[in-house]
């Protein structure tokens, strides 16, 4: 016999319910695997060495000699130098094409810079790094550059700063446009000139919103491989500037996760150990900052 | 005197900041048109070459004349892991966003969310990493060997002589899966959240269990904005390049089973597009054209499909 119907509804309920809790759960796992795994291989790797000397030679251990670990100190400067020279070119363009978009909704420019913008977001980074490679390869073709350095790091940063523009100019349009009309009325009506309204008024009491998305692109763009593979190239060798290949640590996995020898395989983990740390804290960072200026707006 | 002056010097800096504005709207604008000029431009003598053919030619041999260049394999498991991919992401990452949208207490929502978001802040080539060292060597001694003991009748799960690394379509796909996880997730939940309580209210009322009401009520409710975000998740699995280059084991033929090696647009691109010769790397820029091609459709339409719901006012990722 079967049991009633208002039974088999309420067991159906609870179990579909309970997949719901599991399911959250199941996403926990490769989070934690993935922290587990970095600390469990990379720790050992983060020496006062690992930032202050370059990558050994590949070696492999044979018996009664062990290999240099070394560590990524020019790897560790390359990604500081592209992911700053690309926040520098950026950073401004993104923020005032978020002020043109968000202020002057009314111009004719702003809806097509809105739309490209978001399918710009919606490229694949890979695709950008192709993107940027062929300019700097026609340039080189002109002869305005030497072919040398199609592949160097100011490319590279050329190539982040096409992925950060269009993310940091939709979140500070978005950002701006919690700053009540009332604050730039109000601005506007004591005679404050237009760009003073929006520069101290309107930037100013969305500043929150605006760090977190700048914050949300650097971070995206240290952590970017695909199109620095392309564009900036990589050297175990020590560098001088930009001007030519420039390892980025994103790459260094790459490149010693393929390699497959034991002390570079430390290198990689280590890297990747600093770089999970980094984005997580940057992640935190920018939620908690939200989170305060929006009062819990985030869940 | 004084006041006009300052007025005329107001007057010069706002043109200036409309100015500056201005250009950077500009360039928003100028990016994409410039990334279709270029990247057409560059594929042109891969394009006149081998013409419509190169999307249905399953060979990739820069080596024997004579020279062929062809899409095929790539376009093909490009698609195959993304459409894994969502298999495995889409029930996990609702799930989860219906428990955390609609069950959990207050307390427990806002710092589970948290920490399941922080999963998309893990840079691509650490879930490659993590793929390479933890799931691949899962995948040869126990998942492969396991699938082709129960399900190798079929040829989907077949094992061949190139497919005992663990590398395989299948273990690309899972990373893909994970990798989803988030944005699916995150979309979706902005999605459910934006359901009225009346919805809710109505069913509780007149009887219904709680799954029942949220099924009826928000899940209903919010079907385009779930839809919405599982194409998005599918956008991202196509583009994806470095955890797929890393775990999907490399290999340009075609094959039928599910554990050979594959390759994808995008990681071919990176494996070969460093020591490609003019050809061949024009061939390789049409293959990001397709890959371009193939993303944008595919946000065009999840775009469509959550633009009902952000005229409500929730974000989307």
């Amino acid at each position: 016999m079967r049991p009633p119907k208002r039974i088999r509804r309420r067991a159906k309920s609870l179990v579909l319910l309970g997949l719901c809790a599991v399911a959250v759960l199941l996403m926990l796992v490769p989070l934690a695997s993935i922290l587990y795994e970095c600390f469990l291989n990379g720790a050992g790797a983060i020496t006062p060495a690992f930032f202050l000397k370059n990558p050994p030679p590949p070696c492999n251990p044979t018996a009664g000699t062990t290999c240099p670990v070394g560590g990524v100190q020019d790897a560790i400067l390359g990604t500081l130098l592209l992911v700053g020279l690309a926040s520098l070119i950026a950073l401004p363009v993104g923020i005032l094409g978020g002020i043109y978009l968000s202020e002057f909704q009314d111009r004719p420019l702003a809806r097509p810079a809105r739309f490209l913008a978001d399918v710009m977001t919606g490229i694949p980074s890979i695709v950008i790094g192709v993107f940027v490679f062929g300019i700097f390869y026609f340039f080189a073709q002109e002869g305005w550059i030497t072919t040398f350095s199609v592949i160097s790091g100011y490319t590279g940063a050329v190539a982040l700063a096409v992925i950060m523009i269009p993310v940091v100019a939709r979140t500070c349009e978005e950002a701006l446009r919690l700053v009540p009309v009332s604050l730039r009325e109000a601005s506007l009506a004591l005679g404050i000139p237009r760009h003073r309204t929006i520069l101290r008024i309107v930037l100013s009491s969305g500043r929150g919103g605006v760090i977190t998305g700048a914050l949300l692109a650097v971070a995206r763009a240290g952590g970017e491989t695909a199109p620095l593979l392309l564009t900036a190239g990589f050297t175990t060798g020590s560098i001088a500037g930009l001007s030519g290949w420039t390892p980025a640590l994103p790459v260094l996995i790459y490149q010693f996760a393929s390699a497959q020898y034991p002390n570079t395989t430390q290198l990689a983990w280590g890297a990747a150990l600093i770089l999970v740390l980094m984005m997580l804290l940057i992640s935190v960072g920018a939620r908690l900052a939200l989170r305060n200026k929006f009062g819990g707006r985030s869940a | 005197m004084r006041g006009a002056s300052s007025r005329a010097r107001a007057r010069i800096f706002d043109r200036a900041f409309g100015v500056f504005t201005f250009l950077a709207a500009a360039i928003l604008i100028a990016l994409p048109v410039l990334l279709v000029i270029v990247i057409a431009q560059a594929s042109w003598p891969a394009l006149i070459r081998f013409g419509p053919a190169f999307i249905l030619d399953k060979t990739w041999d820069p080596n024997l004349p004579p020279i062929t260049f062809g899409a095929a394999p790539f376009i093909t498991d490009t698609i195959i892991t993304s459409l894994i991919a969502l298999l495995i992401g889409i029930p996990i990452s609702i799930g989860a966003a219906v428990f955390l949208a609609e069950l959990a207490p207050d307390w427990l929502r806002a710092p589970v969310a948290a920490v399941v978001d922080l999963l998309a802040a893990v840079p691509s080539v650490v879930f490659g990493l993590w793929g390479l060292y933890v799931l691949v060597p899962y995948m040869r001694t126990t998942g492969d060997p396991l699938l082709t003991k129960y399900l190798g009748w079929s040829p989907l799960f077949a094992q061949h002589a190139g497919s005992q690394s663990g590398q395989s379509v299948l273990t690309a796909s899972i990373i893909l899966g994970i990798m989803i996880l988030p944005t699916i997730s995150s979309v979706s939940r902005e999605a459910l959240r934006a359901t009225p309580d009346s919805q809710r209210e109505a069913a509780l009322s007149l009887g219904a269990t709680r799954w029942e009401a949220t099924r009826i009520g928000p899940l209903s409710y919010a079907r385009s904005g779930i839809f919405g975000a599982a194409v998005l998740g599918l956008g991202r699995a196509m583009g994806e390049t470095m955890a797929v280059t890393m775990t999907i084991g490399n290999s340009n033929n075609v094959g039928t089973s599910l554990i050979d090696p594959g390759q994808t647009l995008s990681s071919l691109i990176a494996i070969n597009f460093g020591n490609a010769l003019p050809l061949e790397r024009a061939a390789l820029v049409e293959l990001g054209l397709i890959l371009m091609g193939l993303s944008l459709l595919v946000n065009v339409v999840a775009r469509l499909l959550l633009r009902s719901m952000t005229r409500m006012g929730a974000t989307t990722a």
